[in-house]
């Protein structure tokens, strides 16, 4: 069709015939004529003593637009004659098309040419002077060139962002400080509630999930511990392997990663669309503490959780490997637990536990800022959102990377 | 009283003879026995209306009496229970996928809220309708986008900034420039003027007259602004006890005897705007 179009569209350009349109898409769309009952724009060319008149014939709206400015593009006018734009010919006419005869004769009057159009009936004159206070600026098209230069800029800009993160991470902690201490001095502005409502939520929701992962998790740390160890006929070590590791390492770091996806990106999406819908800056008109209010609950009620959750998934891991080990490595229960007796001591479970608050506030406090610095844009939401969870994970890892180093060094 | 009153209308005056007196093919947009409920509740029942190639139709009602939940039905965005809704001569729930997407392409819809694609820019959200249906050249886009943005009178430099960097009038208006970008028929405007100061109000109803003049737009504009109703609407119509109250023009409105449509439009509040 199109090609068959744009034949005519040329042939007639050539030959200076004025061609009949052709029905456009008659085939693809049948049956909806009263939409795409169009024909197509054409142009046609008679010089004519020093006046050159373009006679414009067919539909000049924004279906067929593009079809008319290949041809306008197409049109060789020469420059030093005058033209006369005889719009008579045109069916219907819409601001695209109008445009489009606008724009030709702009290019014409810039050339140095007198254009006149005639033809145009009171409605279209006003649509053309509507039209000619209309000056698009020039058009560039966009360039995203590779640069040393900007590759620079954007390593910068990274530093300052993350140097950005830093304080403002600091300067929510202050302020959380702030407010605890004036909580501890007026226990009445604790928001017991919000602090309950949040602990259901992340606490309370999490639960199943967490056991099971852990369950998963302790039942195949057993499993392949087992099936390595018991080459050496060591399996009854599986008992140490997995308590220390559990214990220690794993409950936490898995609890705290599953809390970062669930709650952390929660509270970044919720204080984000606040923000978005500038509720947030409601809080601030009506004289509350946005840290008091939306924050502090949250990360209290995560600090409380996440020990909680941790302490869940210990469990739920021993049960796993207690239960692979009596199937697998036929270790019965009775012997799993005087094994662990002898393997662990409370003080492993309390260094796994005693990292749980701090990643609690690890987490809280990255949601936090991340919300907070969303913008107007849907699209901003989301980035947060998963910067949010992606610093949460990392972070996690790395503070207990240093908490392995400052347990080692004092020797527990 | 009321029922008496409505009945009164529905029976005789008004738009069954407002109707007869029009022929089929000028009417864009017919809406027949529409019934819409959520739950239980009923919002809009057996509802009539019919939309006249080139007029600019206003639509009012009290809060609450269902004119966005009309709009969203006849946009298709509300399920109807019941009736037959014509839109281009095309019952819109027999249509094929095709036929659909060349009536969407037909109408331009202006939100209560702008709806305004928050990651885009402005020239970029303009253009999002020319991307989908048209096959242009990014040059030429960029022409048709900055011209609907002068035509709606935004100026220049708002082309490139994103709808959080708008006011609330800015994104009115280039909530209304994205629904013009295809020149489409038929546009619906959900309170266009609401929120926006009396001279920014007055400019926006010029140029929803302007553009009805020129490009023979048909307009379904519901709104509680007397000013536009009064200037430049050529038929308004009532909404309320889940249908059309009463439909005709703003002088019909004056001397109507409905006592919602009396305390509209002869209220110490319009009155005092005489």
């Amino acid at each position: 069709m199109w090609s068959d179009w744009e034949k005519s569209g040329r042939s007639t350009l050539r030959q200076g015939i004025r061609g009949s349109g052709t029905d456009r898409q008659e085939g693809d769309l049948s049956g909806m004529a009263f939409l795409e009952k169009n024909t197509a724009p054409d142009c046609k060319v008679v010089s004519d003593e020093g006046v050159r008149t373009l006679y414009l014939s067919g539909d000049w709206v924004i279906s067929t637009v593009s079809i008319a400015e290949t041809i306008l593009t197409e049109l060789k006018l020469s420059k030093g004659q005058n033209t006369l734009i005889d719009a008579s010919g045109i069916g219907n006419l819409d601001t695209s098309g109008g445009w489009l005869v606008h724009r030709l004769r702009g290019r014409l009057e810039f050339g140095g040419n007198l254009v006149d159009i005639s033809g145009l009936d009171a409605k279209r004159q006003l649509l053309f002077q509507e039209l000619e206070s209309h000056n698009p600026p020039l058009w560039k098209p966009e360039k995203t060139r590779f640069s040393i230069a900007s590759f620079l800029e954007r390593i910068g800009r990274q530093l300052v962002g993350v140097m950005s993160d830093a304080l403002a991470m600091l300067h929510i902690l202050g302020s959380l400080g702030t407010v605890l201490a004036t909580v501890v001095l007026q226990p009445r502005r604790l928001r017991g509630i919000s602090v309950a409502v949040q602990f259901d939520r992340s606490c309370i929701g999490a639960v199943p999930i967490v056991a099971l992962m852990s369950f998963l998790i302790g039942a195949i740390v057993s499993q392949q511990g087992g099936f390595y160890l018991r080459q050496f006929g060591a399996e009854i070590y599986v008992v140490d392997l997995a308590g220390v590791l559990v214990l220690r390492e794993m409950g936490v770091i898995l609890t705290a990663i599953m809390v970062a996806g669930r709650s952390g990106s929660a509270f970044t999406a919720e204080i984000g669309a606040m923000r978005m819908r500038e509720e947030v800056d409601a809080l601030h008109v009506i004289g509350l503490n946005v840290t008091e209010v939306l924050i502090l609950p949250r990360i209290l009620a995560l600090m409380i959780a996440l020990p909680v959750l941790t302490f869940v998934s210990d469990l739920a891991s021993l049960l796993g490997s207690g239960l692979v080990a009596w199937t697998y490595l036929n270790i019965p229960p009775q012997a799993f637990i005087n094994l662990l007796h002898q393997a662990i001591t409370p003080q492993t479970l309390m260094v796994g536990l005693i990292k749980a608050p701090f990643m609690a506030l690890i987490v809280g406090l990255i949601a936090c800022v991340e919300g907070l610095k969303v913008t107007g844009s849907s699209e901003s939401l989301g980035r947060h959102t998963t910067m949010s969870v992606v610093k949460a994970i990392f972070l996690v890892i790395v503070v207990d990377g240093l908490f392995a180093i400052f347990f080692a060094s004092i020797g527990v | 009283m009321i029922e008496q009153a409505a009945a009164d209308l529905q029976a005789g005056k008004g738009m069954v003879q407002d109707q007869a007196s029009v022929p089929e093919d000028d009417i864009l947009l017919s809406v027949r026995n529409v019934t819409v409920g959520f739950g239980s509740k009923i919002i809009l029942e057996n509802l009539d209306l019919d939309v006249r190639r080139g007029e600019i139709l206003g639509f009012v009602g009290g809060s609450g009496t269902g004119k966005s939940v009309l709009m969203r039905t006849i946009l298709g965005l509300t399920p109807k229970r019941s009736g037959t809704i014509k839109v281009f001569d095309h019952d819109l729930s027999s249509i094929s996928n095709v036929q659909r997407k060349a009536v969407e392409r037909r109408w331009g819809v202006l939100f209560q809220q702008g709806a305004l694609f928050s990651s885009l820019t402005v020239k970029q959200n303009i253009q999002v309708p020319m991307r989908e249906h048209l096959d242009l050249s990014p040059a030429l886009m960029d022409e048709l986008a900055t011209l609907k943005l002068d035509l709606v009178g935004l100026p220049q430099d708002a082309a490139d900034k994103l709808p959080s960097e708008l006011s609330g009038g800015m994104i009115k208006r280039a909530s209304l420039a994205r629904a013009l970008a295809l020149d489409p028929d038929l546009v619906f405007l959900d309170e266009p003027t609401s929120g926006l100061d009396p001279i920014g109000a007055a400019a926006f109803d010029a140029l929803i007259g302007s553009l009805s003049e020129t490009l023979g737009l048909t307009v379904y504009m519901v709104t509680h602004d007397l000013d536009s109703l009064h200037s430049i609407c050529d038929r308004i119509a009532v909404l309320g006890e889940k249908k059309v109250l009463v439909i005709g023009t703003i002088d019909e409105m004056m001397k109507d005897e409905h006592p919602w449509v009396v305390s509209y439009f002869r209220g110490e509040r319009a009155l005092r705007r005489v």
